[in-house]
């Protein structure tokens, strides 16, 4: 962009984010609007919490998320290669377990996500079957985002391996190459490039699903901030919530964003 | 004398194409055979079958007198010993260039990086490459990729080269290039199975052309034999169309 180009676009961002703002503003509900969700004493109330009030805080319930979100994409990770894995297998005597993680895979990203949660936060327990029984609703729903995004996560390794053109498989074979280091030194190395930008696409999307764990009625952010809104009847909570949200999910959306345009640059300079 | 290579009968099929059609072909030490025939011949296949890159349905192919057919056979064992050169090249783009030549030998021979450095290094200089050593293949020329990918090859030190129409993805000016280092390895005693359009290379540098037609073997000689008094009427056609 020229320095012409960065006036302009500079000229043309103040002015769209003053047509926004004066929407706010001047809107006839506007004062009403703003005293509920942008009350900053609320905001702050909100945020820190008030035991004594029974109110729990929007911030020690974003802990609830995080630990969630990290135990889970770990998880995923590792259940979600595992499935690829067994897709991707060319033994007949595997057959069976290839049909098995397909329809695993077709339910899985079939299903709504809350209705497996329920299953799950609401179906083991109802089974009595000890250990498995007796988890906190988190544990229930760190399961629930491990089963179902290990689905997502393992058709993006598979799409990553099979992006890499046949000839690459065919030319390491041909130097003598067992199928496991054609894999190791040759096909999983560029699969690799390719299935990051996707793969930190659906993390971003399971951080905001730790949300759903409130329906199981564990208490994180938007559960606390749900529980401030209807007791003092003041939504700032849920702006508190949304804030906290973002400043986890933008360095990671734009981290992703980046590692495409990379990626994007070093193809064209290449060809 | 020994034979490097022996098909006998060959058959290979596809669904219910039959590609080959009782092939039969002997490869001695030192020998450049060439292959020719219009596209869809079965050239390529052939070729994937003797590195057992495909199965075959009938017939024997046999390395140094051991068959491949037998069950016992690794089929990375076999393709150690005999390397194959693409025509679209397949270098590993997130290799350097050395690191290409490099991977064959340390992570199917399991040799020693230090030791077959010096000897990757060596064949860069054969192929007038040795400053491009750390360079990724996409900085490279296509005539430049398909000689490492030759040199990924050699590195091998492979008892038999199978090369695929290796210039046809080549520019032009480009194709001289790796013809040359083609018929340097015939002139050291490479022994080569080549697959190609190229038939003033063929001429040039075969001790035997062999000509297919629909997977039947029609015709075999000499570069004299086959170019200036061919016996089959289908080989008198074919030479006719690409003159
Ligand atoms: N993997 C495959 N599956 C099914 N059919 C195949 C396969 N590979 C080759 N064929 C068929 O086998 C026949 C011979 O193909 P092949 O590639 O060996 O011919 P070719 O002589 O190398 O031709 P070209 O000069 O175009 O490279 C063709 O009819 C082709 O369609
Ligand atoms: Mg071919």
């Amino acid at each position: 962009m020229g320095r012409r180009g960065l006036v302009v676009s500079a000229l043309s961002s103040v002015v769209v984010l003053l047509v926004i703002f004066a929407i706010f503003w001047l809107a006839p509900g506007g004062p009403t609007f703003r005293a509920f969700f942008f009350n900053p004493h609320d905001m702050w109330q909100a945020f820190v919490g008030d035991p004594q009030k029974g109110l729990l805080s929007v911030g020690r319930g974003l802990v609830t998320n995080i630990w969630m979100f990290l135990l889970s994409e770990v998880l995923v990770l590792i259940f979600g290669l595992f499935i690829a894995t067994v897709r991707l297998s060319q033994s007949p005597v595997l057959f069976p377990f290839r049909a098995l993680a397909t329809v695993y895979v077709d339910v899985m990203r079939g299903v709504p996500i809350v209705l497996v949660m329920y299953m799950i936060g609401f179906g083991l327990p109802e089974l009595n079957l000890g250990f498995l029984s007796n988890q906190s609703p988190a544990v229930y729903g760190c399961a629930t985002l491990t089963l179902s995004y290990s689905a997502y996560v393992a058709e993006v390794y598979r799409a990553g391996v099979l992006s890499v053109p046949h000839g690459q498989l065919l030319a390491a074979r041909s130097l003598g190459l067992t199928h496991t280091a054609t894999m190791r030194r040759v096909i999983l190395p560029q699969a690799v490039r390719n299935v990051i930008p996707p793969l930190l696409n659906d993390f971003i999307s399971m951080q905001k699903d730790t949300a759903l764990v409130s329906l199981l009625g564990a208490v994180e952010a938007t559960r606390a901030a749900q529980i401030y809104g209807d007791t003092v009847f003041n939504f700032s909570g849920f702006t508190v919530a949304a804030i906290l949200f973002l400043l986890l999910t933008i360095p990671m959306t734009r981290f992703t964003d980046h590692l495409i345009a990379r990626d994007r640059n070093r193809r064209l300079a290449t060809t | 004398m020994d034979k490097v290579l022996e098909l006998t009968d060959v058959v290979k099929r596809f669904g219910d194409n039959e590609v080959l059609r009782g092939v039969s072909l002997t490869l001695h030490p030192h020998d450049v055979v060439c292959l020719i025939g219009a596209s869809g011949s079965g050239k390529s296949t052939l070729l994937r079958c003797a590195n057992l890159l495909e199965t075959i349905d009938a017939g024997t192919i046999s390395l140094f007198g051991q068959s491949l057919q037998d069950p016992r056979i690794d089929p990375d064992l076999v393709r150690q010993h005999v390397a194959m050169v693409f025509q679209s090249f397949n270098l590993f783009p997130h290799l350097s260039v050395l690191d290409n030549i490099l991977v064959g030998p340390v992570h199917a021979l399991k040799r020693r990086r230090g030791e077959v450095r010096d000897e990757a290094i060596a064949l860069l200089e054969r192929i007038d490459l040795r400053d491009k050593a750390d360079d990724y293949p996409d900085r490279l020329s296509g005539g430049q990729q398909q000689r490492v990918a030759i040199a990924r090859s050699l590195a091998m030190r492979p008892s038999l080269l199978l090369l695929d129409e290796v210039t046809s993805a080549l520019d032009p000016t480009l194709v001289g290039e790796v013809l040359d280092l083609l018929t340097d390895l015939a002139h050291q005693g490479t022994t080569m199975l080549i697959a190609t359009h190229e038939m003033n290379f063929a001429r040039d540098v075969a001790n035997q052309v062999v000509y297919l037609d629909r997977g039947v073997l029609v015709e075999q000689g000499t570069p004299e034999e086959m170019f200036s008094n061919p016996k089959h009427e289908s080989t008198r056609n074919f030479l006719e169309r690409v003159r």
